[in-house]
């Protein structure tokens, strides 16, 4: 594998090269919020309580999980949980 | 090394290799230099600093450096200095192996006496084939100002470049700085100097950004000179890049090439010219569409409000065939000579074919190309759209044959398309589409002056011309074809 390739820009540089993030959210309150379970144990009783306080904060919740912590999500469950919420909480270790 | 105080010594620098049969050849002339105390000697070794072997100071070039500061063309070359101290202060240089002329050089009249008289010097590793470009990008002065972007060490380079939303949905050639430079070799224009505003962000488009971009489109470096002038004809004016890229109509820039050029790089006018498998037809016509979308910001979706587009907004891009030198070209119908290297940019649609395997006459065959031509956007519009009637060979033929010349062709195919009104109005025919009713008492025509151009390209067999439709905004009011010289 090689280390670090640089090229050079195309275009008129308007944009940062660095990509940029998606706008960050003032409020989630009335907003739908993913909360993908990566399937590792008491993963379940960690986002029922995260689950908890984000209602409290008007937000909508909606439950995934992968199917094993072992591999990155399925091109669908991320295609699925983009549409369906405004936002997404993954849990990344027990 | 001992020099002697009361005369100031001689300064001279030697650059060899040991790869290199008359360096070998001199080792003793080295020696001999190396050991005189009347005069200084730095030896550079382009490949091996082992060599000469047990010859102290010797500096090893292996980056070359050195080499390429000094502009060494040729092994070995020795450099008389006025200035031991300074690499720059050269007097005059002499190379490859010439007795008398080293003897002379050096003031040294019995130097080298046991040797050939002459053997010449072998090419300078910075003369091997690719190495230009590196040693420019590591020693030479900035050229390139474009801003770099670093990729992470795990991402695919491929699909980085897709990533940052680089690509017409093909694959690009990553534009490496050593890609971007060789490309600049293509042509003698300055990286820096700006060709024009880029539509429709209207941003300053460079030389070195066109390069970036023909690197990306996948083009040869020889094909640059092209690609600047189709960027050139698309930022005129009268092309109107800007509305051709917002249109919600198909039309996109379609180039024809005339002109030694086209052999000269290898363009494709005979079979199969408007289709795939040549690199130059292919790689030009993408780079400007790389370069509007870019450069100018031009993505569809976007500025770009194209309906359904067409396929040839990948690229659109073929060489006309100028084999009969009694039939004007392209460019030569646009107040070129046949001895110019010309592209025109076309703004213009798919591929219509007319087939006609019968006509035999010119008058026959004009009738049926005009009937065909009516259907330029709209057989009930006329006057709006502007069209490249492309002849194959063998119907350019049935009209040389019959005595035609192109301007006869043209005039007949404007007599033919004559129409009147009243059978085209908006309601005629129970179409609602149509010409607005004002015209019903003229006689129409369906293509504007200078609105109809032609075209030579294809194999030798097959009866079968084409029609390329215009922007239904042609003329003054959208886009007109627009040449530009190579």
């Amino acid at each position: 594998m090689q280390s670090t390739t640089t090229l050079l820009d195309p275009t008129a540089e308007l944009q940062t090269a660095a990509r940029q993030l998606l706008p960050r959210l003032e409020s989630i309150a009335g907003l739908t919020v993913g909360l993908l379970d990566i399937s590792k144990p008491r993963g379940k009783e960690f986002l029922d309580e995260v689950q908890k306080h984000l209602e409290e904060a008007g937000a909508k919740v909606k439950r995934y999980s992968k199917p094993t912590f072992t591999r990155v999500a399925p091109t669908e469950l991320t295609q699925q949980i983009s549409v369906e919420c405004d936002a997404v909480i993954e849990g990344l270790a027990d | 090394m001992n020099q002697a105080l009361e005369t100031q010594p001689a300064n001279y620098v030697l650059v060899v290799k040991k790869d290199c049969p008359t360096c070998t050849l001199i080792e003793p002339v080295i020696r001999a230099l190396a050991g005189n105390t009347a005069l200084s000697l730095k030896v550079y070794v382009q490949d091996d600093p082992s060599f000469p072997a047990n010859l102290g100071g010797v500096i090893d070039d292996s980056s070359l450096e050195y080499s390429y500061q000094c502009d060494i063309e040729v092994v070995p070359t020795l450099i008389r200095l006025t200035d031991g101290n300074d690499a720059q202060s050269e007097e005059s240089r002499i190379y490859g192996w010439d007795k008398e002329q080293w003897q002379n050089f050096t003031r040294i009249e019995d130097l080298g006496a046991e040797l050939v008289n002459f053997k010449p010097g072998c090419g300078s590793k910075t003369q091997d084939p690719g190495m230009s470009e590196v040693l420019a990008l590591r020693f030479g002065k900035q050229i390139l100002q474009a801003r770099s972007v670093e990729l992470a060490e795990a991402e695919d380079i491929m699909e980085a470049c897709y990533d940052r939303g680089w690509s017409d949905g093909l694959p690009v050639v990553p534009p490496t700085p050593l890609r971007v430079m060789r490309m600049l070799n293509g042509s003698e224009r300055d990286a820096a100097e700006i060709v024009g505003k880029a539509p429709p962000d209207n941003v300053p488009c460079t030389i070195e950004k066109i390069a970036i971009n023909a690197v990306m489109a996948g083009c040869k470096p020889e094909y640059l000179p092209v690609v600047i002038a189709s960027v050139e004809a698309a930022l005129q004016d009268r092309f109107c890049m800007h509305g051709l890229l917002c249109t919600t109509y198909f039309s996109s820039p379609v180039m024809v090439v005339n002109g030694p050029i086209t052999r000269q790089i290898g363009m494709n006018s005979g079979i199969n010219a408007l289709g795939q498998g040549n690199r130059a037809n292919a790689t030009i016509g993408r780079a400007l569409q790389l370069i509007i979308r870019n450069v100018g910001g031009g993505v569809p979706g976007g500025i770009d409000r194209a309906n359904m587009g067409n396929p040839g907004k990948y690229t659109y891009c073929f060489a006309e065939d100028e084999s009969d030198e009694n039939w004007l070209s392209l460019s030569m119908d646009r107040g070129f000579e046949r001895k110019d290297s010309v592209i025109s940019l076309f703004a213009g649609d798919g591929l219509q074919p007319i087939l006609d395997q019968q006509s035999r006459t010119p008058q026959s065959l004009t009738k049926s190309m005009a009937m065909s031509l009516r259907s330029v956007a709209h057989t009930k519009l006329f006057g709006i759209a502007d069209a490249i009637l492309v002849v194959c060979p063998e119907h350019r033929r049935v009209f040389r044959e019959g005595g035609w010349s192109k301007e006869d062709l043209r005039k007949a195919l404007y007599e033919e398309l004559m129409t009147p009104g009243a059978k085209v109005i908006r309601g005629a025919n129970d179409i609602a589409e149509g010409m607005p009713a004002k015209f019903k008492d003229k006689m129409l025509t369906k293509f504007r002056d200078d609105g109809l151009h032609i075209v030579t390209t294809g194999g030798t067999a097959g009866m079968f011309s084409a029609i390329i439709g215009g922007w239904v905004a042609s003329g003054e009011r959208g886009s007109q074809l627009t040449s530009q010289k190579i």
